[in-house]
């Protein structure tokens, strides 16, 4: 549980940091709430030779609404998001997902950024980014860049992030309709299965749904054809069912460990796509 | 006249914070890691990343050349210094290295040691050594690892048997001569046989403060100080001055603050005897601090152990028999009290019952694991879960209430002491005056229709109960290799302050405060005014240590009497400071006086100040106020319970819920009974984890899959409902303190009444048992017609 030697920079701006990430060429990591970093460190599976530190960037956290959108600064930790006065009216579902995030040490710690680039395949962020449809906004040296968080999240702790590109925030429109609920790992607290869903309702009418899936295979994943059968649907109860029913299918990867088998989990999607699409329904 | 003095609150029996506290929560407190000696070297170890294996080679030159490294030691240069680790126990055992030499028998076992300038150097250099193996196949499955297959771990030892089969109870002789007659009468005789295997699952200590060592040999001096995270200094001291040819006067042993043992702290390990070993050899202290990812494979694991149950009973409910196989899968090798754990299983099978005919059977076994010790309640828990989920099982077969079974079997109060069918003698109890509490508590009829009612509306809602007894206090010395006493000593400073030690170690179970309180008492003086010491062999001149419960009973005991020594020799002084009969003298409110007189007499400090210059010196004393005492009781104590659990399981995700834990416990007198609840909280949460989500697994190359807190869950305080305790007291007559000890009882109670509940719950599904944790897909697969 001791890390190999390496060097500690701190950044104080995007610009810096990036500067600093292509002086290092491949040696710099960059650093943040170092909940997912650090313990890999120390298991010596990740071995950076220099850590920049952004935690402390002025501006660099913070949650705004700014053009009718919800704007969250990648430094920002879980507490702060689950505690969002302006998420919890506008957008709870963003500050439920993080509140379900590991215990209060890792959510006075972890970070938004840190979450999405990691990108590990039980994280809970990547499901409700997906599902609030949100815009990743990276910069690199060249300046900033946005990608879908559908194109975001990409194979096993990969994602549409070049090695001089740091998460500056995202930005999403708040939907009220939306809910997550998880299977908790016992230990960790990561998600065996999460799922976030997003409704768009009309005159008690779905007019487009969004569903993000964590837990489950080798990255979150949007559930289309979830999605598909809740549109122009009635929002009841009955459509919830029908549709949950069908989540999962046709997922080829199935994740399999100690914690819970390829069918348990299997077992699980429709489940936890029902009870999110519940809270969805109980908020809109 | 009236006196300003405010009167002093008699303490034993109150529920006084404890005195430990502050320094802790503040960070005030120094554990080993804390402490630093000049010149002072570090350790590491590399550790043998398969579970079974021949050395074929180990290139430790690159790690030997690297800047700060001081030395580099292989298994076969270790043993050069460090003889095969001793153990306690009387059962035939294979040499231990403790680096091991030619053979790795699990991973995580030491193959060489980096000596360094610092942790961090010493580490990266250990990462530096090359080992090559020959790999042979590893021995995970515990009955396939009875025929011989697939490997042979020791040599010597057969089909890997480490306790080839002992017999034990009814119809068996001392020199294990086995009649049979009764026990087949019984299950003649039966009307009705519950018969099942069950699994007492593996589990990992996990102590929050992982093990730690500091030695520090003089060689100008030719002493050994030894720092160590452990609960039994006084055995470190023997053990490390047999190991070093030092006699015990010139090994001194520190238990500085310890951040919890659980019972992995007794065994003396491999690490402190190369420590030790390393500063003699080089004359530089050394020091080594376990990281997590090592205490999950180094620190000994507890618990797994196998049972083939079969109860025989009447149809109205009597217990006729039991018959109780046990197999033990014990890891690699034979630490300090691994072969002796399990023979507590078999001693308290006989649990709260009469039970006519008792035939227990023992076998232990090496498996390519992690070894096995104790861990808090060491064998008990097991027989508890066993027969009480044999017990919980008969109930169901006979749809009779598990309150109404157990009251008809129940020991009954005039049949104590009671001598066991496994040669235990309980020295007191009142079982159904518990049960009884437990259930009015619980609101036990109300319980049941509050779950008939969950169930009517779909709700999976069980409820449990059960009843334990535990063996603890150990004990007189026929019981224990180390000799089963305890000793203390109480010194009245010049100023009336008082110091006392104690040979038990306490490490969280709170000594500091509840043996003030006793001295406090016993000498009428403000709690403040007395210091216990421990945990330091220069300064507590004798002692065991803490574990199976019996620092308060056995160690408070000794406390007690040394006391009562000083006590009896100050009221000499003041009885002749006050012209009076020392017999009429009353010691309260920080005053030695004559019973009825308060204004006439002394204070404390004044009659200590002149024990210390007595002038003139009373005929036939001498000065000072100075005793020690040993105490040895004349049997164990036998604390019990009764825990009833309501408990709920989501039926579409088989994810369990505990919703209500209701104890009530009998330790016999309390002390202190804010303690006391913390120590049962703490019992019951390690109990809980271990029914509910606590399981050391490993994969079929007998590598560790729990290797991380990511992976292994140990129980935070989410996961419980609000404890509702309660107690009876029954003393026990074993010591004039009539308390029993209740450090492990918690683990004992919660996991068969938290299983009974989940059975409960899940009955419309048929299931009989379910082994532990209680997996969420486990009980998903039964809810959902899978195989369980
Ligand atoms: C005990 C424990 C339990 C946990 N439980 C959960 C859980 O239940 N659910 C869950 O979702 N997560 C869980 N986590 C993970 C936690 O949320 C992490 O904090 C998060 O995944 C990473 O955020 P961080 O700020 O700590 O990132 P760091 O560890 O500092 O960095 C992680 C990675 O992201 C990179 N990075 C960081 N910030 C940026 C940025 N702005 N731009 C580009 N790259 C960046 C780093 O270089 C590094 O590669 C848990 C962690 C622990 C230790």
């Amino acid at each position: 549980m001791i890390s190999t030697a390496f060097e500690y920079q701190r950044a104080n701006s995007l610009d810096e940091a990036i500067k600093k990430l292509q002086e290092t060429g491949g040696r710099g990591k960059l650093l943040a709430g170092g909940h997912s970093l650090v313990p890999l460190m120390k298991l010596r599976m990740s071995e950076p030779g220099i850590l920049i530190d952004i935690a402390r960037i002025p501006g660099l956290a913070g949650i705004r609404e700014k053009d009718g959108k919800i704007e969250i600064f990648a430094a920002t930790v879980h507490h702060d998001v689950a505690s969002s006065a302006l998420l919890a009216e506008k957008c709870p579902v963003v500050a439920e997902t993080a509140g379900e995030i590991g215990d209060p040490q890792v959510r006075n710690r972890g970070t938004l950024g840190g979450s999405l680039a990691h990108s590990d395949p039980s994280a809970d962020y990547p499901a409700v980014m997906l599902a609030v449809d949100a815009e990743i906004h990276l910069k690199g040296p060249k300046g900033w860049r946005i990608v879908k968080a559908s194109d975001f999240f990409q194979d096993l702790f990969t994602v549409d992030l070049a090695a001089d590109e740091i998460i500056g925030g995202v930005q999403f429109a708040a939907v009220k309709s939306a809910g997550y609920a998880k299977l908790h790992q016992r230990a960790s607290g990561y998600a065996i299965v999460g799922v976030a869903a997003a409704l768009d309702v009309k005159g008690g009418v779905i007019t487009s749904a969004r569903l993000g899936l964590t837990g489950a295979g080798s990255h979150a994943t949007r559930m289309t054809n979830v999605e598909k059968a809740l549109a122009g649907q009635p929002l009841s109860a009955k459509t919830i069912e029908a549709a949950a029913k069908i989540a999962g299918e046709g997922i080829k990867h199935v994740n399999a460990d100690i914690h819970a088998s390829e069918e348990y989990r299997r077992a699980m999607i429709p489940v936890f796509t029902k009870r999110a699409l519940e809270k969805a329904m109980a908020r809109s | 006249m009236a006196t300003t003095t405010p009167v002093l609150p008699k303490l034993v029996g109150q529920r006084v914070k404890r005195r430990e506290d502050p320094r802790l929560i503040q960070g005030l407190a120094s554990y080993v890691d804390d402490i630093k000696v000049a010149g002072m070297q570090y350790l590491a170890f590399k550790r043998s990343d398969v579970a079974h294996g021949r050395i074929t080679r180990i290139d430790t030159t690159a790690a030997a050349a690297m800047d700060g490294v001081e030395a580099v030691f292989t298994g076969a240069q270790i043993a050069e210094i460090v003889p095969p680790m001793p153990i306690g126990t009387p059962f035939p055992s294979p040499a231990h290295h403790a680096v091991a030499v030619d053979v790795v028998r699990y991973a995580g076992e030491p193959v060489a040691v980096v000596v360094a300038r610092d942790r961090y150097v010493a580490r990266d250099a250990a990462d530096a050594i090359v080992v090559s193996y020959e790999r042979l196949p590893a021995v995970v499955d515990l009955e396939q690892a009875m025929t011989g297959k697939p490997a042979v771990i020791h040599k010597d030892f057969a089909n890997n048997l480490a306790v080839a089969l002992v017999p034990g109870g009814t119809g068996v002789g001392a020199d294990y001569s086995v009649d049979d007659t009764a026990i087949n009468k019984a299950f003649a005789a039966a009307e009705v046989v519950i018969s099942q295997r069950m699994v007492n699952q593996r589990l990992a200590p996990t102590a929050i403060e992982g093990r730690g060592v500091l030695a520090h040999y003089e060689p100008g001096r030719g002493t050994m100080t030894i720092w160590s995270s452990t609960q039994n200094p006084h055995i470190l001291r023997t053990m490390i001055a047999a190991m070093n040819g030092l006699g015990q006067d010139q090994v001194r042993a520190i238990a500085p603050e310890v951040g919890g043992g659980f019972g992995a702290k007794i065994n003396i390990y491999g690490e402190e005897y190369v420590a030790a070993a390393i500063s003699k050899k080089l004359g530089v202290p050394i020091k080594w601090v376990e990281d997590r990812s090592e205490a999950f494979v180094a620190t000994t694991h507890g618990r797994d152990i196998l049972g083939y149950i079969d109860l025989a009973a009447k149809r109205d409910g009597t217990v006729l028999g039991l018959k109780l196989r046990l197999i033990a899968d014990i890891g690699a090798y034979n630490m300090l009290l691994t072969a002796a754990i399990p023979t507590l299983t078999m001693l308290m099978a006989n649990a709260t019952y009469n039970i006519p005919a008792i035939r227990v059977t023992l076998t232990e076994v090496f498996t390519n694991k992690t070894p096995t010790d104790a861990y808090r309640g060491a064998g008990r828990p097991e027989a508890t879960y066993f027969v009480e989920r044999a017990m919980d099982m008969l109930a169901r077969e006979l749809n009779m209430d598990p309150a109404d079974l157990r009251r008809k079997n129940f020991i009954q109060p005039y049949q104590f002491p009671f001598a066991t069918q496994m040669g235990a003698v309980y020295d007191s109890g009142d079982y159904e005056k518990c049960m009884d509490l437990a259930l009015k508590n619980a609101k036990w009829k109300e319980l049941k229709a509050e779950r008939d009612a969950a169930k009517a509306k779909g709700r999976l809602v069980g409820i449990g109960m059960a009843m334990y007894v535990e063996v603890c206090g150990l004990g007189p010395s026929s019981s224990l290799p180390t000799g089963g006493w305890e000793h203390s000593g109480v010194t009245i400073e010049r100023d009336g302050r008082i110091t006392a030690t104690t040979g038990a170690s306490p490490h969280g179970q709170g000594n500091e405060t509840t043996f003030g309180q006793m001295l406090a008492d016993q000498f009428g003086v403000p709690l403040e005014h007395v210091t216990i010491l421990h945990g330091d062999t220069s300064i507590v001149k004798q002692g065991i240590g803490t574990f199976g419960s019996r620092s308060q009973a056995v160690g408070g005991t000794a406390l007690h009497l040394a006391g009562g020594k000083v006590k009896a020799k100050m009221a000499k002084f003041a009885a002749a400071l006050l012209e009076a009969n020392e017999d009429d003298l009353v010691f309260e409110n920080g005053r030695v006086f004559v019973k009825g007189a308060p204004a006439s007499g002394k204070s404390f400090a004044e009659v200590a100040a002149y024990a210390y210059v007595p002038v003139p010196l009373p005929p036939g004393l001498e000065p000072g106020l100075s005793d020690e005492a040993f105490f040895e009781p004349a049997n164990n104590t036998y604390p019990f319970g009764c825990h009833i659990s309501m408990l709920e399981i989501d039926r579409e995700t088989g994810e369990p819920k505990l919703l209500k834990l209701i104890a009530v416990d009998d330790a016999g007198n309390l002390i202190n009974p804010l303690i006391v609840e913390g120590q049962i909280h703490g019992g019951l949460a390690q109990g809980i984890g271990q029914a509910m989500i606590e399981e050391v697994v490993y994969n079929s190359d007998g590598q560790l899959v729990t290797g991380s807190f990511m992976d292994y869950a140990i129980p935070r305080a989410i996961d419980f409902p609000r404890f509702e305790l309660d107690f009876t007291c029954t003393p026990t007559p074993v010591n004039p303190l009539g308390a029993k000890g209740v450090g492990e009882a918690g683990t004992l109670g919660s996991t068969p009444c938290i299983v009974a509940a989940a059975v409960d719950a899940l009955s419309e599904f048929g299931v009989k048992h379910i082994d532990m944790m209680l997996r969420p897909e486990k009980l998903w697969r039964i809810i959902h017609g899978g195989k369980s």
